[in-house]
C-alpha cells in the first residue's frame, strides 16, 4: 500500500496563502476546547511555546520532557540569535527578503509556502518575546539592537548577549509556568516518550517511562505533538546536549510516520576542535563570532607549527575572504565548513592532527578596542578559555566544523501534521523549513513560529474535523504498546554483555562521521551500510546494562537511545546514498562544481525524500514530495 | 597513556533511592587527562565501573556548556567546585593535580531530596516559577517590540539577573538553604522592565510565599550564594526583592 502525500499547501499567491489558510481553518468552539486533550512531548522552544499557547486557548494540555525541568531543554544552549524581518535597521530587509534568503540558503530544497509563512510570523515572535519580558540587547536610544549573521547581508538577528536561546526559552518557560500554575498544563518532568499509540489509524496516545521511578505509563489524548528536537547525537560528538535523541521521532516512524530527508545534517563551521578520546561533546563558538573574527590558515605548510601571532599578514590565507569576496567570513555554514575541511585536506590545518583553522580577533580588537570585543563576545571567549586554556584576546581561536543541527525530521504537511492523522511535529523534530541547509538564527525562529503562531491554528483544523471517538487508554492498542515497551526494557536488561551503551554509541558515531559526515561518497556510504546492521546485532548481543528498570538507571536510558540511533543511522545513510546530488549540508563528493561547491541536480532531485518504515531497515520505501519553485528562481547558489 | 595523566581518588556519595541511606564510597580514577571536563572524568569512571559489573554513578547533566543548569555536585564542599563562576560541566581537570582526593556530594537541602546518588529533585524551583515568575501575557496581540523603548542600562540590569540558570548552587551553598538569590533574580529581571510593572507587587508576594512553603531557609546575608553562583548573579537582586516584597506587603498585591 503506497502512501499518497498531500502537503495541503493552500492555493493562491505565496504572500496570501497563510492569511487565507488561517481563515479557512476550522475553529473549535471555545466551550469544547477543554474537552480536547493534547499530549505535547518536548518543552524546548517549540514544545513550551505550543503547550503554553494551546492551553491559553483552552485545550487540556499534558507536556512531557526528559530533563528535570522544562527550562533545561536543549534550546537553552543557543547562543547567537533569532532572525526576524523587522527591518528595524532600515537596511532593506523585508518578509520577502527573509523568505528569499531562507529558500536560497536551504539550497532550494524547502517548501516555498512554509518558508514564506515563517518569514511572515517572524515579526510577531519578537513582539511576543518582548511582551513576556525577554531582555533582548538594546541600543542607547532604548530600541532593539540587531546583528548580522552567517548567510545574510542585512542585520536582522535579535540577540540577548551570547545567550539568546536561554532568554527565549526562559520566556517560553515563563508562559508555560503561568499555565502550569493556573492548572491548565500538567507537566511530566523526567519522562521519556518510548512509543506512540495509534488507534483506528489516528495518533491517540503515548507510552512514557518515568526516569526517576522507572514506571511505564500510557497517556490518552485527542492529538499528539512531538517537539523533541534533533538527532545530531547519532554522530556521538556534536554540539547537542547529551540527552538529545531520535527516540520519540524514530518510534513514531516505526508506527508509520514518514521520516523526511534524514541525510540533511548541518555541520557548524565554528566549534572547538576535538582534544582527545575522552571527549563527550563539541562546543560551539557562536557564528556571530564571524562578524568580527577573520578565518585564516597559513599559506605555507612550514608555518603550521609557528605561533600564529608571529606569522606576518602576507603569509596568511584569509581563504573565505579570498574565495567569496562578497560574503567573506559570513558565507553560510555549509560553505564555511567545507572550505575549512578543504584547507585541512590540503594539509594546511592547524593544531593537533591538523584539524583546525584560525579565527582571529586581533583586527577587531585593534579596530574596536578590547572592551567592545569583550562586550560582544566576552562570555564566548571565557568559555573558550575554560575549555582550551588559551585566551582568544591574545591568541587566535582554533576552530573546526562539528555536527550541529538536523534539517531532516518527520515529514509534515502545511498544517505541521505528519502523514499519521493527529500526530503533529514542531521545531527541529520536523523537516519543514530549512531545506538542505539552515541559516544561522533561523532555528529559534522556526521553533517559536511553529509553537506560538502556526500549530495553535492548524491543530484546530484536525480536532474539529477528525471525527474520532474518545479513547480512555484502556483500548488494546495502549496495552500492546505498553507491553512492547516493557519487553524492550527487559530485553536490554537481560543481555548482560561486555560493552557499555557508550561504547556502541562512540563506534556508531565515528562510522557515520567518517562516511556520512561533512563529505559523503558512494563507496563510503556502502561501507557504513554494511557495518551498521552488524553493529546493531553486536549491540543486542553484547550490550551491558546493569541495574533494574524500577529506578533511575542512566545506563538503561542511554542504551534505549543508542539502540534507536543504531536503527536510524541506517536510514540516514540510505537517504544519503540515494540522493545522487550535492545540496546544502549534503555533500556528495561525486557531485561538485569545478570550484568544489555543491552541485545540485534539480531535474532528478528537487523533491523531499520521505521514507516509510517497511519492517526491514535495509529496504525502506521512498515516497517523493516534488518541490515547486514559483517565486525563487532555481539557480546555482553563489556567495562570491 | 601520556605522562601528564593523573591518578585521582574520589569519595563519591552513593544512594540507591530517596528512602535508602547513602554514604561516601571510595573510587579510584586513574589516567585522567587534564583536558577532560569534570563530567568527562566521571564518564571514564563510569565506564570502568560498568566493566567491573558495578552500576554507574548517577549525576544530572545535559548541555555540558554551562547553560542548562542541569549539572550540580558539591565538590570538596563547594557547589560546582573550585573555579569561580564556572559550572561543574565547565570545570576542567587541569585544575587538579596527580594524587588529589576529591569529595563529590549532591546538593544538600531539605527542599531538594536526593533521587539517586548525586541526582536531586529541584521541582521546588519550578513551583516557585509557576507561582509568579512570569508576565501574564497571552500569545498574540503584543504591540510592536520597539513601541516601548527601554534604556540600555535597564535592559542590561534585567539581563544580568535573567542569566540565572536555575541550577540551585545558591541553595546548596547557603547554610540556611535559602533560595533568595534564585527568586530575587527572577523578581529583579522583571522589575527592571516596563513589562514587569503591572504584576510587580503580586509577583514578589507570590514567589516569596511559595519559596517559604517549599521549605527553603531564610537569608541571613552571608552572601555564600553569590560566591557560588556560576553566572555571577549579584546579591543586589536580593535587596531589590526585599524592597519589592516590603512595598507589596504594605500596599497589597495590586
Ligand atoms: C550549541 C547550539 C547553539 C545554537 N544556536 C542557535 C542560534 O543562535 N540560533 C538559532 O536559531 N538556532 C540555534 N541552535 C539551534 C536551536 O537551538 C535548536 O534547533 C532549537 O532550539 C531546537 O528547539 P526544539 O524546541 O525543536 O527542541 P529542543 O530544545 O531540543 O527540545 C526538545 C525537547 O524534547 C524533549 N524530548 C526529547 N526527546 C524526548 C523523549 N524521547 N521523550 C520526552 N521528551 C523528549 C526534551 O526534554 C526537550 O524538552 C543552536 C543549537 C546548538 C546545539
Ligand atoms: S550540564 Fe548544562 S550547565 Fe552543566
Amino acid at each position: 500500500m503506497s502512501i499518497h502525500l498531500d502537503s495541503h499547501i493552500p492555493a493562491g499567491p505565496v504572500g496570501a496563502k497563510w492569511s487565507k489558510h488561517k481563515f479557512d481553518c476550522k475553529l473549535v468552539n471555545p466551550a469544547n476546547k477543554r474537552k480536547y486533550t493534547v499530549l505535547v512531548v518536548g518543552a524546548g522552544l517549540a514544545g513550551a511555546s505550543a503547550a503554553a499557547t494551546l492551553s491559553e486557548l483552552g485545550y487540556n494540555v499534558h507536556c512531557f520532557f526528559f530533563q528535570d525541568s522544562a527550562r533545561r531543554a536543549h534550546s537553552i544552549a543557543a547562543q547567537g540569535g533569532i532572525n526576524a524581518a523587522k527591518n528595524y535597521q532600515n537596511d532593506g530587509d523585508s518578509v520577502y527578503r527573509l523568505f528569499y534568503d531562507t529558500v536560497k540558503g536551504g539550497d532550494y530544497r524547502a517548501r516555498e509556502a512554509n518558508v514564506h509563512r515563517l518569514a511572515e510570523v517572524s515579526v510577531n515572535i519578537i513582539d511576543q518575546c518582548v511582551a513576556q519580558g525577554v531582555p533582548f540587547a538594546r541600543e542607547y536610544g532604548g530600541h532593539l539592537a540587531n546583528r548580522s549573521f552567517g548567510g545574510a547581508q542585512v542585520s536582522r538577528t535579535f540577540y540577548a548577549r551570547g545567550q539568546t536561546g536561554q532568554q527565549l526559552l526562559l520566556g517560553a518557560y515563563s508562559a508555560f509556568s503561568k499555565q502550569v500554575g493556573a492548572g491548565a498544563i500538567t507537566q511530566h518532568s523526567r519522562s521519556e516518550m518510548l512509543d506512540l499509540v495509534m488507534v483506528n489509524g489516528h495518533a491517540r496516545g503515548i507510552v512514557t517511562r518515568d526516569l526517576a521511578t522507572g514506571k511505564v505509563e500510557t497517556w490518552a489524548g485527542d492529538a499528539v505533538v512531538l517537539a523533541t528536537g534533533g538527532y545530531g547525537n547519532v554522530f556521538f560528538l556534536s554540539t547537542n546536549a547529551q540527552g538529545c535523541n531520535v527516540t520519540a521521532t524514530w518510534r513514531a516512524h516505526k508506527r508509520g510516520a514518514l521520516f523526511a530527508n534524514p541525510c540533511y545534517t548541518q555541520i557548524h563551521p565554528t566549534c572547538i576542535p576535538v582534544s582527545g578520546d575522552h571527549q563527550s561533546k563539541l562546543t560551539l563558538m557562536s557564528e556571530s563570532l564571524r562578524n568580527d573574527g577573520r578565518v585564516w590558515v597559513p599559506k605555507d605548510k612550514a608555518d603550521l607549527a609557528t605561533d600564529p601571532r608571529k606569522i606576518p599578514e602576507e603569509k596568511r590565507d584569509y581563504y573565505l575572504e579570498r574565495i567569496y569576496p562578497s560574503f567573506g567570513n559570513l558565507v553560510p555554514r555549509d560553505i564555511a565548513s567545507r572550505a575549512a575541511k578543504r584547507m585541512c585536506d590540503e594539509g594546511r590545518g592547524v593544531g593537533p592532527g591538523g584539524l583546525g583553522v584560525y579565527l582571529d580577533f586581533s583586527d577587531a580588537i585593534r579596530r574596536l578596542g578590547q572592551a567592545a570585543v569583550a562586550d560582544r563576545y566576552g562570555n564566548l571567549f571565557e568559555m573558550y578559555q575554560r575549555i582550551t586554556n588559551e585566551s582568544p584576546y591574545e591568541v587566535p581561536m582554533r576552530i573546526y566544523p562539528a555536527v550541529h543541527y538536523s534539517m531532516g525530521g518527520l515529514w509534515v504537511d502545511y498544517n505541521l501534521m505528519s502523514n499519521l492523522p493527529g500526530l503533529h511535529v514542531v521545531g527541529e523534530a520536523n523537516f519543514s523549513d530549512h531545506g538542505a541547509n539552515r541559516l544561522g538564527a533561523s532555528a529559534l525562529m522556526q521553533g517559536l513560529a511553529d509553537g506560538y503562531f502556526v500549530l495553535p491554528y492548524t491543530i484546530g483544523q484536525y480536532l474539529a474535523t477528525s471525527g474520532q471517538k474518545k479513547v480512555t487508554g484502556d483500548e488494546p492498542e495502549f496495552k500492546q504498546a505498553a507491553a512492547d515497551v516493557h519487553a524492550r526494557i527487559d530485553k536490554l536488561l537481560s543481555i548482560k554483555g561486555k560493552r557499555s551503551p557508550t561504547h556502541f554509541h562512540k563506534e556508531l558515531g565515528k562510522l557515520v562521521w567518517d562516511y556520512c559526515g561533512m563529505a559523503r561518497n558512494e563507496a563510503g556510504l556502502l561501507k557504513a551500510l554494511a557495518r551498521i546492521p552488524q553493529l546493531r546485532e553486536e549491540f543486542w548481543n553484547d550490550v551491558n546494562v546493569l541495574g533494574d528498570g524500577e529506578s533511575l538507571n542512566v545506563a538503561l536510558e542511554k542504551a534505549g537511545r543508542v539502540a534507536d540511533f543504531l536503527e536510524f543511522a541506517e536510514l540516514m545513510c540510505t537517504d544519503a546514498l540515494h540522493r545522487r546530488e550535492s545540496c546544502g549540508g549534503h555533500f556528495r563528493e561525486e557531485f561538485q562544481t569545478e570550484g568544489g561547491e555543491a552541485l545540485r541536480n534539480d531535474d532528478e532531485f528537487a523533491y523531499v525524500a520521505a521514507w516509510n518504515y517497511t519492517g526491514d531497515f535495509a529496504k525502506p520505501e521512498l515516497i517523493k514530495e516534488p518541490l515547486e519553485f514559483d517565486e525563487v528562481h532555481l539557480s546555482q547558489r553563489s556567495y562570491k | 597513556m601520556s605522562s601528564n595523566h593523573m591518578n585521582l581518588k574520589l569519595k563519591i556519595w552513593r544512594q540507591k533511592n530517596i528512602a535508602a541511606p547513602g554514604g561516601l564510597v571510595d573510587i579510584d580514577a586513574p589516567g585522567i587527562s587534564p583536558d577532560m571536563s569534570f563530567l568527562e572524568m566521571l564518564d571514564t569512571v563510569n565506564e570502568r565501573l560498568q566493566e567491573k559489573g558495578e552500576e554507574p554513578i548517577a549525576f544530572d547533566h545535559d548541555c555540558r556548556e554551562g547553560i542548562c543548569g542541569m549539572c550540580s555536585l558539591v565538590i570538596d564542599g563547594r557547589p560546582h567546585g573550585k573555579e569561580d563562576r564556572t559550572t561543574t560541566c565547565q570545570l576542567h581537570m587541569r585544575k587538579y593535580a596527580d594524587g588529589d582526593t576529591i569529595t563529590i556530594e549532591p546538593w544538600r537541602a531539605s527542599a531538594f531530596p536526593v533521587i539517586r546518588d548525586l541526582v536531586v529533585d529541584r521541582g521546588a524551583f519550578d513551583r516557585i516559577m509557576a507561582s509568579g515568575g512570569f508576565v501574564s501575557v497571552r500569545t498574540g496581540g503584543a504591540p510592536d517590540a520597539n513601541a516601548v523603548p527601554i534604556s540600555k542600562h535597564e535592559a542590561d540590569a534585567s539581563m544580568d539577573a535573567a542569566q540565572c540558570i536555575g541550577c540551585g548552587a545558591c541553595v546548596a551553598a547557603c547554610k540556611n538553604a535559602s533560595a533568595m538569590l534564585f527568586v530575587g533574580a527572577k523578581v529583579s529581571q522583571y522589575a527592571h522592565l516596563p513589562q514587569g510593572q503591572p504584576e510587580r507587587n503580586k509577583r514578589a508576594l507570590a514567589m516569596v510565599a511559595q519559596m517559604d512553603k517549599e521549605g527553603f531557609g531564610a537569608c541571613t546575608n552571608l552572601q555564600e550564594c553569590e560566591a557560588a553562583c556560576p553566572k555571577g548573579i549579584s546579591v543586589r537582586v536580593i535587596a531589590e526583592m526585599n524592597r519589592d516584597f516590603l512595598r507589596a506587603s504594605l500596599l497589597g498585591a495590586e
